[in-house]
């Protein structure tokens, strides 16, 4: 029984140089204590040896089910927490060994939007300030050319900027986010985080929120990782899409091949399990209905991460760990037997 | 606001051809003529709501009325704050009083008025007779005490079964909602489960009964994708076993079209569309339902733009004196900011509340 990491070394990855971003063979365990003296007796294996890509202008998904790794890949991206293992490059600059001054003028060109744009927005500050504080920190602009800045952003984001000295309350969560987003574009990043950007909001205002960021990616040139666990929306804003499972990517993929033709049997039970706002075609749908839980990251199954649910799992499956195979152009999985 | 999308007229109009399509008309047809037949289960009419709060008055629920038929899906659609859940606690009396009270309606069951009979009376209903389910099970399941034993009490409180046959009878509904080793889990507490199993649980204990109802509020929200699929999968096998009409209230559109025969579309505390799900997808009529439907993206293909709906959902703070949905509607003229469009029927076995005709582009009607 083998317990390498899934993924191939790194000479194997798809990798690109002119991408914005590289990220390889990343992880991030985090230890468990226990016993009297609090020592550690396990890990939590959040991420466990990613290898992707994020190209110039592009989307890319992140997709995967709670407790996959999607928020913790984010956050080691940012360095808002260290990684155990792996490199992150930012245009050339490998963050993952850089420190202090040297990161810090990095952080204004990578930004984060949040889920929660009630937890992520501080209630005690105004918009104003909240929008301004990333300006004032950098010193990007100060006294009249920072107010004007703030409402440039305001309006950028659809909101008014009369209503800049008002506070988070009186907004709702959908005006919320736009602060959030407000916040996030205000040092002119070029690449940015969503994460779960549109999971708390309404129905009806996720497409609002969604077509701002569209809209935004093209009026400055953004480049996004979009993490979401709705598949459906990473379709309709997503170039290319991977697939997360117990801290591992499964398949990675132009959004239009992975969605029409997905190659990883836990992909296709995904996607086969997302409804459609169609009666006419959910009346005539196979489901491959999955049995089981997702297994804890604290014990993931030896061999092939998927091994516990997969539909047509050998033996193989639990004593080897399925190589990173590059399985037509640009789509890439880890499974024995998907070709 | 983003590229270009305010909610474009055409959408509902485009939908309407498919009207034309004769399966469609025939099935409705069917439908209306086996509903005619029976008696519905369960008819609410005129429900009204409100919680007397520190702010003020909310009017959560205003003049709900729908019917459910035996043995069939009602989907109940809308977002957060329109009143879906208020509906269907108030119908077994569930919302805290106060500070929420029942200001009007009725609710019949089996002859009687579930609002009015004697709360021992509807105790017995409830978890009997009508099954119900909530998003978050731990809510409903105590904590402190293992599965098995709450199984068996809703089947010693409600059945009158014997102890000696409660304990097979716990085993086997384990057994029908899908739990592995029964047997052990019946000793299990409910923290000790996964959110997919605890919700098996819920499941297990609503049904315990058998009941001719089953409510079931958002139980997939909480829930991954593969699980809900498991979830969905499990109701819709036993609602063809038992016989067993569902309402299931959900956000996702995407659940709906795959497990209701009807469904009713709430906005602002009131049913503003109603029809079978088939007619629904292909022709809303509600300006709200185009939209909503606008709006979202779908997995099986890529897409246009989504429609924005601008604005937000209604305070709810004020009685509706006008159309709710005015503000954020495209074909809003000036009735619509006057009166309030009752629910009323339009063709088939479809209602609408809404003074204008999105597919003819005019008022509804001429009065
Ligand atoms: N600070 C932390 N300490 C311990 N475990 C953590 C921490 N943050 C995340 N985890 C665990 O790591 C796994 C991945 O979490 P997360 O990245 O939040 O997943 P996702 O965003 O896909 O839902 C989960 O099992 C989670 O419980
Ligand atoms: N206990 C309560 N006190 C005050 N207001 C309440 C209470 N419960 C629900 N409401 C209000 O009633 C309205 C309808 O809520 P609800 O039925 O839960 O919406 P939904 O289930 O459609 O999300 C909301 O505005 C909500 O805030
Ligand atoms: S490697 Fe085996 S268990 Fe893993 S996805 Fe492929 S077939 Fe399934
Ligand atoms: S009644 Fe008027 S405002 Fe309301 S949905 Fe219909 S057209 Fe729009
Ligand atoms: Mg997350
Ligand atoms: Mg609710």
């Amino acid at each position: 029984m083998t317990t390498e990491p899934m993924q191939a070394p790194l000479e194997s990855q798809p990798h690109d140089e002119t991408a914005l971003v590289n990220v390889r063979d990343l992880k991030k365990h985090f230890p468990i204590l226990g016993g009297f003296f609090r020592r550690q007796v396990g890990a939590v294996r959040a991420v466990d040896g990613v290898t992707f890509d994020i190209r110039r202008g592009e989307t890319l998904g992140l997709v995967g089910e709670s407790g996959s790794g999607k928020t913790t890949i984010g956050r080691v991206m940012l360095q808002l927490d260290d990684a155990t293992a792996g490199a992150v490059t930012f245009d050339d600059i490998e963050l993952t060994a850089t420190k202090g001054e040297k990161l810090r003028k990095v952080r204004p060109r990578m930004q984060m939007v949040f889920q929660d744009p009630h937890a992520s927005l501080n209630p005690r500050m105004t918009v104003a300030s909240i929008i301004g504080e990333p300006i004032k920190e950098h010193r990007a602009a100060k006294g009249p050319a920072r107010k004007q800045r703030i409402e440039e952003l305001l309006e950028l984001v659809g909101l008014d900027p009369s209503h800049a000295n008002r506070y988070p309350h009186e907004f709702s969560g959908g005006q919320r986010q736009r602060i959030g987003i407000a916040r996030a574009i205000a040092l002119n990043p070029e690449f940015i985080i969503c994460d779960e950007p549109i999971a708390a909001l309404d129905v009806s205002i996720q497409s609002q929120i969604v077509n701002l960021l569209l809209s935004l990616q093209s009026q400055l040139g953004l480049t996004y990782l979009f993490i979401s666990h709705d598949l459906s929306m990473v379709r309709h804003i997503a170039d290319r899409v991977a697939v997360l499972y117990l801290g591992k990517i499964m398949e990675l993929a132009n959004a239009s091949d992975l969605y029409t033709d997905p190659k990883h049997p836990y992909t296709q039970a995904l996607l086969s399990a997302v409804p459609v706002p169609d009666p006419k075609l959910e009346a005539e749908r196979e489901r491959v209905i999955l049995e089981g839980d997702i297994p804890s990251p604290a014990h993931p199954p030896p061999g092939c991460p998927f091994n516990t649910r997969c539909p047509i799992a050998q033996e193989r499956c639990v004593t080897e760990v399925p190589e990173w195979r590059e399985l037509a152009d640009d789509h890439w999985a880890a499974c024995h037997f998907a070709e | 606001m983003g590229p270009g999308l305010t909610f474009p007229k055409g959408a509902a109009v485009a939908a309407v051809a498919f009207e034309i399509d004769g399966g469609v008309a025939y099935k409705a047809c069917k439908q209306v003529s086996t509903m005619s037949q029976s008696q519905p289960v369960l008819q609410v009419t005129d429900l009204t709501t409100q919680f007397d709060t520190q702010d003020g008055m909310v009017h959560a629920v205003n003049g709900v009325s729908f019917n459910l038929w035996p043995g069939e899906f009602l989907g109940v659609v809308g977002e957060s704050g329109s009143g879906k859940s208020v509906t269907m606690m108030s119908l077994l009396r569930l919302i805290p009083m106060p500070p929420g009270q029942i200001v009007a309606g009725e609710a019949q069951y089996e002859g009687v008025d579930l609002l009015q009979i004697d709360i021992d009376d509807l105790r017995d209903i409830r978890g009997g007779k009508i099954g119900f389910i909530f998003q978050d099970p731990m809510t409903s399941l105590n904590p402190v005490l293992t599965v098995g034993f709450q199984i068996e009490e809703s089947l010693k409180i409600h059945q009158h079964l014997p102890s000696a046959m409660r304990e097979a009878r716990a085993l086997e509904l384990l057994e029908l909602v899908g739990i592995p080793s029964p047997e052990q889990r019946l000793k299990s507490y409910p923290h000790e489960l996964s959110g997919g199993m605890r919700q098996r649980v819920m499941i297990a204990v609503a049904l315990a009964c058998s009941p001719q109802i089953l409510i079931a509020d958002e139980p997939t929200t909480a829930l991954d994708v593969t699980i809900q699929a498991q979830i969905i999968e499990l109701i819709k096998d036993l609602r063809e076993k038992l016989g067993t009409a569902v309402i299931w209230i959900t956000h996702d559109l995407g659940v709906v079209a795959g497990v209701a025969d009807r469904v009713v579309v709430m906005y602002g505390g009131q049913i503003v569309e109603e029809a079978l799900v088939d007619d629904l997808y292909e022709s809303p009529k509600h300006p709200y339902t185009v939209g909503l439907l606008g709006s979202i993206p779908r997995l099986d293909q890529k897409g246009e733009d989504l429609i924005s709906i601008p604005g937000s959902p209604p305070s709810l703070f004020k009685p509706p004196e006008a159309c709710t949905f005015a503000p954020r509607c495209p074909w809003a003229y000036e009735r619509c900011h006057t009166e309030n469009p009752a629910l009323a029927p339009i063709e088939g076995t479809r209602k609408v509340a809404c003074w204008w005709d999105v597919e003819n582009d005019r008022p509804r009607y001429d009065h």
